[in-house]
């Protein structure tokens, strides 16, 4: 199983739900298998799509909010993991794609191949979870901020690049969030 | 109306209803009201940059949002802030406490203070220097306006001797 397949696996539930997605192939492979509007794309700012995340959850307390986040990603703003238990947003899932590697930039090794991310979840406060083993739609719609890692192996689908602007992404965006 | 209640009032004026902060000794008052506040959402962050980042998802959300922090905090965010913030057209009003300028007691604080102001010119991002309250509450009253209409972070710099 490689990203693009844990990709397909998170979205297929989803109906509503608001999801901000990592940069690079993550939000490519996104593009690709289920664009809707509903779907924020982070096309620079690598680490942040946490945080961006947790800010939407607090401004939008109504909605349920999906960040698909990445192993290398999470590396560059592991405070980000502190402040988020610190508010815990009960409609905050926060999900970890684990492949061990900076997918986008030619599958180099990441520290994080080495850890447990829910472990370290876990010792900070989060509930966590391994992707295979909940019924994903069911941890989204409780009232817990939840924490998930999603293991599986490096490699890239032949997905496009997105070709809407960060404007374009941002608009659509906005209005199904804000309607 | 003394140097920090005119950085309060402008923001309410201003109408912020979302605020991130890293903390500096020169904002503690500001960030002590902004806590007693009801009507606005304070939230601590553990580096500046991922203050960016909450600051994007809550105007998302419909907020308007600023970050408090010391000058040093815009060094911990430059990429954040053109990668995202301005990539995306993401208003955002920037307080900042600019260390490093006439009277610091910390020489650590005197490199990046000084190289501040030439780091927004190189951004090129609108700031503001005001050196009383009157001139800080019209800068930040009118920030969030200035930030939707040049697409643009919108920065205060507020000096040692500003308070």
């Amino acid at each position: 199983m490689q990203r693009r397949d844990v990709i397909e696996k998170i979205i297929e539930p989803l109906s509503d739900e608001l999801v901000v997605c990592n940069i690079g192939f993550p939000a490519r492979e996104l593009y690709d298998i289920r664009d809707r509007p509903e779907n924020f794309y982070m096309i620079g700012s690598m680490g942040l799509v946490s945080s961006i995340g947790l800010g939407l959850a607090i401004a939008k307390p109504e909605k349920d909010i999906v960040v698909i986040d990445g192993d290398g990603a999470l590396l560059m703003n592991m405070g980000s993991l502190v402040t988020a238990n610190a508010l815990k947003p009960r409609n905050l899932t926060w999900i970890v794609i684990n492949n061990g590697a900076y997918g986008s930039t030619g599958n180099q090794v990441t520290y994080a191949s080495e850890l447990d991310l829910k472990e370290i979840a876990k010792s900070i406060g989060f509930e966590s979870y391994d992707l295979d083993e909940v019924d994903l739609l069911k941890l989204i719609k409780d009232e817990n901020c939840n924490f998930i890692e999603a293991k599986c192996e490096p490699g890239n689908s032949q997905a496009p690049i997105i070709d809407l602007t960060p404007i374009e992404i941002k608009e659509r965006f906005m209005k199904i969030t804000n309607e | 109306m003394d140097s920090s209640e005119a950085i309060y009032n402008g923001l309410k004026d201003a109408e912020i209803n979302f605020v991130v902060s890293v903390p500096c000794v020169n904002l503690t008052k500001i960030l002590n009201m902004l806590d007693e506040d009801e009507n606005i959402v304070h939230i601590p962050v553990t580096r500046e940059e991922e203050g960016i980042g909450l600051c994007a998802g809550a105007y998302l959300g419909g907020m308007k949002t600023a970050i408090l922090m010391q000058n040093s905090g815009l060094g911990n965010s430059v990429n954040a802030l053109k990668s995202l913030t301005e990539l995306y057209e993401f208003p955002l009003v920037m307080i900042m406490s600019h260390r490093g300028t006439e009277g610091e007691s910390i020489c650590g604080q005197v490199p990046m203070g000084k190289s501040t102001p030439k780091i927004l010119e190189a951004m090129d991002f609108h700031f503001f220097k005001p050196e009383t309250p009157e001139n800080a509450y019209g800068a930040v009253s009118n920030s969030w306006k200035l930030s939707l209409k040049e697409s643009k972070p919108v920065s205060i710099l507020l000096e040692i001797k500003y308070w």
